[in-house]
């Protein structure tokens, strides 16, 4: 007989690890990650395979000669940072803006507080909204989606739906003038529209996102508020005036809200820890993606509404607590 | 189907021995008879070495009103009254008796009849109760007494009876319930009677069907009583989570069921009341689950208090070779043991033997703040800030996120995917706050 080992209960510890929940959210990508591929061709696979090596890379860097501490890279989270930014880009980005945007995201969204669990923003997001400053240009002109096997020509650049409304809008034209532009609800759900690799067909992100549900990963709680406060706010203006304001499952569709609410907004080191928390986290996302897409200079808010919401997380998590057994 | 809403968690539930019949264990060569078994004050040896007792006799009396009676679990010589080491590992006053014959106390009734009529009025049950040292058996072994002393005031709407078993492997309770249900029935209405009550309502998770349809067809008899199957969910067996669950009531934070017109007992407990009141024996022995992976005849037990383990790891074919780790208890709440020397005690429901690949701990790593802990709280409590607040030695923070709520249940550790200790460190900080708590209160 073996020595015995004495320790406090609980004895059993149930079959969960970071590993696990990492991988699932990788898992959850992958329909949307097909789906890039689909439309974009090599192209996506290349901007996604230049996010992941990055950020797997820097991960390992930073940990092994500026923390010091045992090897995390391959824990899934930086796989997950890289996948998000490459969702979170165009397929004709160069490979060093690429680059540059997995060490910031990586670098200066995560290692920087003192990697996985202690950041306070959502890494890939962090890297994101640098690229979108720094490289304005590059950044915001999409080639329109080129499904595999079809003969379209390379290299035709267009705006995202949501960027044409928004210029429309702004140079006086009618809603009913600028949405004959846009692709149909239609194609906006399953896919085909311009835009970011990962932003191109809600359908696949809410598959991804009903798998993280079904595995546990992510609550309702989220997904469901970011998405019904934007519908709700953005509705109420196209009440109020269908002329000037888009009908807001047009909002729900396009512009990596579905990106945004199922996978970046649930990031869960970023986003609050009690239910109603989240609740409120998600409201506050909803309604400032609104705010900056009616009012904003960008055509798109979701990026900086959840950048911000991350910085209230700390804030939501001190003033709302769960449901306390036995008391008001 | 019933459950509690809030938290809660789903382990394993490796119900090995549920089939195996309650087996009377041979009487060990001597017991070992701890003083301090029951919650509250350790009881005072009136014996001494030398002194011959019989099965039944009174060994230890209560100090105190919080604490119970000792009965000698065997006939024999005291051999010495001694420091042992008890189920925590501390060394407590024991009292050590040679066993020589079975010889009984004659009061007490050893017929096997059933004794249906209950004779005794409230005040007399609870005497009797107090007399035969009946503490609950469930786990916390509280003097069952106390509980039926129902203020001034006060009325109890439900007699609350526990036989969820959700710990994972136990099953003496489970045994209980089909192998001694009109018993067990009898004890209930005893305990109706003594907190004079109309209703009792016992409650038992759905993965024990058979239990359930023993005790409905039993209860048919007895006036008040009914059986309510529960959705398996651990920390169902939680008495303020059982009370929800069956009458949805919310016990208020730091106060008793009392409070909602409830009393809580276990079902093994009704069984040690109707032996009490109705053949005036003392509670001696009890039933005691042995069980593991790696045990040859997972078994359930009618041992005496004071055996040691390593009689009833004898008796289920033996110490598997692979273990490495002592349970007393469930893997949940239950008590990792120092050596198979330490005795059965009257809150001793289960000896669980891990293999030893089980009994490490994982590796833990950072927290990833996925609030798996605060989802599966049952007292909705945020575990892991208690935890990094009690590391960091912010106990004022600690007491402000109510860690006095925190039943211990583990459910918060289990389910850590970073495999964080947090529950070690929820403790301590419930031992700091509740000093400082009581530094507070004496000035």
């Amino acid at each position: 007989m073996s020595l015995l080992s004495i320790s406090a209960s609980p004895h059993i510890q149930g079959d969960y690890s970071v590993k696990k929940i990492m991988w699932g959210v990788v898992y959850a990508l992958i329909p949307a990650s097909l789906v890039a591929i689909y439309f974009f061709g090599l192209d996506a696979i290349r901007v996604m395979l230049i996010a992941v090596a990055a950020s797997l890379f820097f991960e390992w860097l930073i940990q092994k000669y500026l923390i010091k501490g045992t090897d995390t890279y391959m824990d899934g989270s930086a796989v997950i940072t890289g996948l998000l930014l490459a969702f979170n880009v165009p397929s004709n980005l160069p490979w060093w803006i690429v680059v540059i945007g997995a060490l910031v995201a990586i670098g200066i969204g995560k290692m920087s507080f003192g990697g996985l669990g202690k950041n306070v923003f959502n890494p890939a997001l962090v890297g994101r909204v640098f690229m979108l400053i720094s490289f304005p240009v590059q950044m915001t002109s999409w080639p329109t989606s080129k499904p595999l096997f079809s003969e379209i020509a390379d290299a035709i650049t267009g705006p995202t739906p949501l960027g044409i409304v928004k210029e429309g809008l702004d140079a006086g034209l009618s809603v009913n003038q600028v949405m004959a532009e846009v692709p149909s609800f239609m194609q906006q759900f399953v896919g085909g529209i311009g835009g970011s690799l990962g932003e191109v067909s809600a359908l696949a992100l809410i598959l991804g996102g009903i798998f993280m549900l079904w595995k546990k990963i992510i609550t309702w709680e989220i997904p469901l508020s970011v998405l019904l406060s934007a519908f709700l706010f953005s509705g109420l203006f196209w009440l109020i005036d269908p002329t000037h304001y888009v009908n807001p499952i047009f909002h729900l569709l396009t512009g990596g809200m579905m990106l945004g609410a199922i996978f970046m907004a649930t990031d869960m080191v970023s986003s609050p820890m009690a239910r109603n928390g989240q609740l409120v986290f998600g409201v506050g996302i909803g309604l400032l993606t609104v705010t900056i897409r009616i009012w904003g200079a960008y055509p798109e808010g979701m990026s900086f509404a959840i950048l911000i919401m991350n910085g209230l997380t700390p804030l939501i998590n001190t003033m709302f607590k769960p449901k306390r057994f036995g008391r008001k | 189907m019933k459950t509690f809403q809030l938290g809660g968690v789903h382990p394993p539930e490796n119900k090995l021995s549920s089939e195996a019949k309650i087996e009377k264990l041979a009487l060990p060569k001597q017991v070992t008879v701890p003083v301090g078994q029951q919650l509250g004050a350790p009881s005072i040896p009136i014996v001494a070495k030398g002194d011959l007792v019989k099965v039944g006799q009174l060994i230890a009396k209560a100090s105190g009103f919080i604490s119970a009676h000792i009965h000698s679990p065997v006939s024999g010589k005291v051999f010495k009254i001694d420091e042992t080491y008890d189920t925590s590992g501390f060394r407590r006053p024991s009292i050590i008796i040679n066993v020589e014959g079975d010889e009984w106390m004659e009061s007490i009734d050893r017929n096997d009849e059933i004794r249906r009529e209950i004779k005794l009025d409230s005040k007399q049950i609870i005497d009797k109760i107090n007399e035969m040292g009946i503490v609950g058996l469930g786990g916390a072994t509280f003097p069952s007494f106390v509980k039926l002393l129902v203020p001034d005031g006060k009325k109890i709407d439900f007699l609350i009876i526990n036989g969820v078993e959700c710990e994972p492997y136990l099953t003496s309770d489970h045994r209980l319930m089909l192998e001694k249900g009109e018993e067990m029935l009898i004890g209930v209405s005893i305990l109706m009677k003594a907190l004079k009550t109309e209703k009792a309502l016992i409650g038992i998770e759905n993965n024990k069907p058979d239990a359930i349809e023993n005790l409905e067809k039993l209860a048919n008899k007895f006036t008040g009583i009914s059986v309510h199957p529960l959705k398996v969910k651990y920390p169902q067996g939680g008495e303020k989570q059982l009370i929800k669950a069956l009458t949805g009531r919310e016990v208020p934070a730091g106060k008793l069921p009392l409070e909602v017109g409830c009393v809580v007992n276990n079902v093994g407990t009704a069984f040690a009341v109707y032996e009490a009141v109705q053949k005036n024996k003392p509670l001696f022995e009890r039933v005691v689950t042995v069980t593991g992976k790696s045990v040859k005849k997972p078994s359930n037990f009618l041992v005496r208090i004071g055996t040691p383990i390593k009689e009833l790891i004898e008796a289920a074919h033996g110490f598997p070779e692979d273990t490495g780790k002592i349970i007393s208890g469930g893997p949940m709440m239950g008590k990792a043991v120092l050596s198979t020397e330490i005795p059965v005690v009257k809150g001793t429901s289960g000896i669980l033997l891990m293999p030893d690949v089980e009994s490490k701990r994982k590796e833990s790593n950072t927290c990833i703040r996925c609030a798996k802990c605060v989802s599966v709280c049952p007292m909705g409590l945020e575990p892991f800030l208690l935890a990094k607040t009690a590391k960091l030695g912010k106990f004022d923070i600690v007491e402000k996120e109510l860690v006095m709520d925190c039943i211990e249940c583990g459910s918060c550790a289990y389910t850590c995917p970073s495999n964080l200790p947090l529950l070690d460190f929820i403790r301590l900080g419930k031992n700091k706050v509740g000093q400082i708590i009581r530094n507070r209160n004496q000035k």
